[in-house]
């Protein structure tokens, strides 16, 4: 819905929408696991289902535009020996059908894959209430749920592969705003962990989703600057991986956090809620301030300053001008 | 008769109770039967052990509780493909009680049934025990889902009906809901996926007592014509008198049509119980002593 991208820049690497690394992989699975199910709200075409419904039309169940029923029919089918990947506009699904994700899928232990579709401000101009970006506060509220965010779509296929095994309830983004690989073919998306993608000494940047690629890029430009910054993909949210978070802060003693959402409840307040309790070091959390503006999504990331060149602010001012 | 009380002798040997897991006891207190006299007689056991499981954890919700207890009783006793040594067993019919705060009443009938101890529900609402206010199928064998908030139960049981008909099963699914309860909008959200895909193997039982909280359910939002709002939705609707086991039994052993059916329990709140019959202020209230020793003696009648 937001207006086509330009075409890309000489020397600027492609970039992806990871709807279709998404849609690709849950569909190869559905081939082998009799089990898998994907269950939407009218939102076949938005959550790139077309392909699953063609193969497996008896397998998606698309319940129209409702969203409490969505999440309690994902329960069910759960309870009925299936694995349902309940796919709708992550703004909808987390906010419409909170109490459906506590009650049926978390505290009754269900294991339902709830896919956040087109989160953070991929609905750009469409404005805030299509926003997703108090989904981690939301999300991270709730006991004993999962929650995923693949940062390019080699992780989100093996983030897929590994939600449709684990045997328990997990939330997980599935980005739509086009970003590029971060990881490369041998890395191993592993749950719970937080992966190093650049070591670092001076300053930590812990990014999340869409902010990996941009936190690494800051990593290249304070580089130029003489700064050692090292780089962390939370890719699982929680339960959050405190052992790397503490070693971070132990050996670079200062830690910018970068997440499209809300500033409050998301990466950069689990990340205080850990530091400030074991090992104290200042933090500068970057995020989404307020209902956004209209504009298109690289507009409104430039806007809250998600970008390279937020990022590196922030880190130069946790080092104190001068200091390098 | 003494007055029942947490400083009871009984109670006191039921505390241990409390921190053990649940399990399926040998010999149940009572079997299937598809006798609607045996099935009124296990009910009315069943009112018993509601009562005196209220007055002990001085909470509950007693009205709604013994409006209910018919429904249950013909379905877990009567009806239900299930099995208390098994409860997970993959074919087994699924029950889902959405009215999640008549706790009690679920309790009791599922410990006579035999899923586990009945000396247990003693225990409901001690602190720390398996027997919350609202059920929690984690620890309490025989729950299908974690109900409480309003609302929950029906699209829960449209999934596992549409899952059973996926998977090719003959088992069936079974929804209690309350009257009131069918003011969340997410009930008709279900009944449109239900009426749409003709679940034929999901049945809902409305216990239409015809209160909720604080006032009757038409003075404080109508829901009538209810059966006919279900008829519109794509439903079977039939109205049964929901204290009779034999017309319950009739109704709800039969498989339905080619569509989902919804069977409106006309119920009285408190029922059994002379001075709580059709009285909302008993929704949740808790007796006292004097009120439990003369229910009790009501329903040993």
């Amino acid at each position: 819905m937001s207006a086509p991208e330009p075409p890309r820049a000489a020397g600027a690497p492609e970039t992806f929408d990871c709807r279709v690394a998404f849609a690709e992989e849950l569909t190869a699975l559905a081939r082998v696991d009799r089990r898998i199910v994907a269950v939407c709200n009218d939102s076949v075409g938005s959550s790139n289902l077309m392909a699953f419904q063609k193969e497996f039309p008896d397998r998606l169940i698309n319940v129209g535009i409702a969203e409490q029923n969505m999440v309690g029919v994902g329960a069910g089918l759960a309870n009925a020996g299936f694995i349902p990947f309940v796919c709708a506009a992550a703004p909808f699904l987390t906010g419409r059908a909170t109490e459906q994700i506590k009650a049926d899928c978390a505290y009754s232990q269900y294991p339902v894959v709830l896919c956040g579709m087109s989160p953070g401000m991929a609905y750009g101009e469409l404005g805030p209430t299509h926003h997703s970006i108090e989904d981690f506060a939301w999300m991270r509220a709730i006991s004993e749920l999962t929650i995923l965010v693949p940062a390019d779509p080699q992780e989100t296929r093996q983030a897929v592969r590994w939600a449709s095994q684990a045997g328990r309830p997990i939330f997980m983004r599935v980005g739509r705003f086009k970003i590029p690989a971060v990881t490369s073919p041998a890395d191993r998306f592993e749950p719970g962990r937080i992966a190093t993608l650049r070591e670092g000494n001076d300053v930590t940047i812990a990014a999340i989703g869409t902010m990996v690629s941009r936190a690494l890029d800051a990593a290249d430009l304070l580089k130029e600057q003489g700064i050692s910054a090292r780089v962390l993909n939370v890719s699982t949210l929680k339960p959050l991986d405190e052992d790397t978070i503490l070693k971070a802060a132990r050996e670079t003693g200062r830690i910018v956090t970068a997440e499209e959402a809300v500033v409050s409840g998301g990466l950069g307040g689990a990340i205080a809620e850990t530091v400030s309790q074991h090992h104290p070091v200042p933090i500068r959390i970057l995020g989404v301030t307020g209902f956004a503006p209209t504009g298109n999504t690289q507009f409104l990331l430039d806007h809250f300053g998600l970008n390279a060149a937020g990022i590196v602010d922030a880190a130069l001012s946790l080092i104190g001008k001068g200091a390098h | 008769m003494t007055a029942i009380s947490r400083t009871s002798a009984l109670q006191k040997a039921s505390a241990s109770l409390a921190h053990m897991p649940l399990a399926a006891v040998a010999r149940p207190t009572f079997g299937r039967t598809a006798d609607p006299g045996e099935l009124a007689e296990i009910a009315r056991a069943v009112r018993l052990k509601i009562v005196r499981t209220i007055a002990l954890a001085g909470l509950g919700h007693v009205g709604g509780d013994l409006s209910v207890t018919d429904i249950l009783t013909t379905l877990y006793f009567g009806v239900l493909d299930i099995d208390p040594a098994h409860p997970e067993k993959p074919d087994r019919d699924r029950f889902i009680l959405s009215k999640g705060h008549c706790a009690a009443a679920f309790y009791s009938v599922l410990s006579l049934r035999g899923f586990f101890d009945p000396d247990a529900v003693d225990t409901f609402m001690e602190p720390l025990a398996a027997l919350n206010g609202h059920p929690n199928r984690r620890k309490i064998p025989g729950v299908e889902a974690n109900t409480g908030p309003l609302g929950h139960g029906l699209p829960i049981g449209v999934g596992a009906a549409a899952g059973a008909r996926l998977a090719g099963k003959a088992w069936r699914t079974f929804v209690v809901l309350g009257d009131g309860e069918l003011q969340e909008g997410s009930n008709w959200e279900a009944a449109m996926t239900a009426g749409h895909r003709g679940l034929a193997n999901l049945t809902v039982i409305v216990d239409r007592n015809r209160f909720q909280q604080g006032a009757g359910t038409e003075t404080t939002n109508r829901l009538e014509p209810l059966g006919d709002k279900f008829r519109s939705f794509g439903w079977e609707a039939i109205d049964v008198d929901g204290h009779d086991t034999a017309a319950l039994f009739a109704i709800l052993a039969a498989h339905g049509t080619d569509k989902p059916r919804a069977v409106i329990a006309k119920t009285y709140k408190g029922r059994g119980v002379s001075f709580m019959e059709d009285k909302v202020d008993w929704h949740h209230k808790v007796p006292n002593a004097e009120q439990v020793q003369i229910a009790l003696e009501e329903l040993s009648k």
